[in-house]
């Protein structure tokens, strides 16, 4: 179930990141669009980071469950 | 899916880093402008690390008393993770020297004290892997990391403050003056409101990686431990 749920939230988590491109080709874009285009485009650099820490997050509780999976079955 | 609760704290507090870090509004100070948000993330480097050397020094304190293999693990895994902030600190420093001091590394009496400090941590590593005995290794280098913990405060805290520096915190002169990290004034309480979280944020991410080497080391080595 474990191994299950965690493939589930990372599909997830990655279609969450696909989303705003696919907003983007729609006409309530704009919006999502402006924000990230304002401030000297700094969104877009906050966004590129937000993206890298989720990932890390992802794989350091990944790899926290399995050494617990470890320690359980010694 | 059960995280404890400052796993949980250390999310919050790094997103809240990343995000608030970019959009607050900053003071502009000297030739920093927006490059003063590395506050948010070089700092923060170091204290993580003093943060996790104390702790290395602690285990190795309580390793020396009970003389159990385990403390000595907690040291090292500790230590290790602690040189990895070093090396980031000093990477992220250097960038930001670059654009503010001119050059990547200037010889700056903060950059060579911190960069004999990590030098000295990584001694630490050479001599544990120098040893095969379990119980001579943990010894010697339970003692080589208080030493290494002694010299390592002077070396960052200290020495910096008595010379000129271009870092903040140096004797009053090229652009010195105050506190290494929070000079009075360098700081507005917006950013305060970030920067500590962001400290404690990162501080516990380099707890939580040592925790994971830390149990995957005890479980090496289950047979050598005897509670």
């Amino acid at each position: 179930m474990n191994r299950l749920f965690l493939k589930r939230l990372c599909f997830t988590v990655v279609l969450f990141l696909l989303s705003p491109f696919l907003w983007a080709q729609q006409t309530i874009s704009p919006a999502i669009d402006e924000t990230m285009r304002s401030h000297d485009k700094i969104y877009v650099v906050m966004a590129v980071c937000i993206v890298i820490l989720i990932v890390f997050f992802l794989y350091l509780i990944r790899i926290d469950r399995k050494v617990s999976k470890k320690e359980k079955s010694v | 899916m059960q995280l404890k609760w400052w796993k949980i704290l250390c999310i919050i507090f790094l997103f809240l880093t990343f995000t608030a870090g970019f959009l607050i509004p900053v003071p502009i100070i000297g030739n920093l402008h927006q490059s003063i948000r590395n506050f948010f993330f070089h700092v923060p480097m170091w204290f993580g690390q003093m943060g996790l050397l104390t702790l290395s020094l602690a285990y190795s304190i309580a390793y020396l008393r009970t003389q159990n293999l385990k403390h000595d693990i907690y040291a090292s895994e500790f230590a290790k993770t602690g040189i990895i902030f070093g090396i980031l600190g000093l990477a992220t420093g250097s960038i930001w020297a670059k654009y503010t001091w001119g050059e990547f590394w200037s010889n700056d009496p903060k950059q060579i004290a911190a960069a004999i400090a990590v030098l000295i941590y990584l001694a630490y590593i050479v001599l544990r892997s120098s040893m095969t005995d379990f119980d001579k290794r943990a010894r010697v280098s339970s003692v080589y990391n208080i030493f290494a913990y002694f010299i390592y405060i002077p070396l960052i805290m200290i020495l910096p403050r008595l010379v000129q520096s271009l870092h903040p915190g140096g004797l009053e002169g090229a652009k010195g003056g105050g506190n290494p990290a929070l000079g009075g004034d360098s700081l507005d309480s917006t950013m305060r409101l970030i920067f500590w979280p962001a400290v404690i944020g990162w501080l516990l991410l380099g707890i939580w990686i040592s925790s994971l080497k830390i149990r995957l080391s005890l479980l090496a080595n289950k047979n050598l431990i005897h509670e």
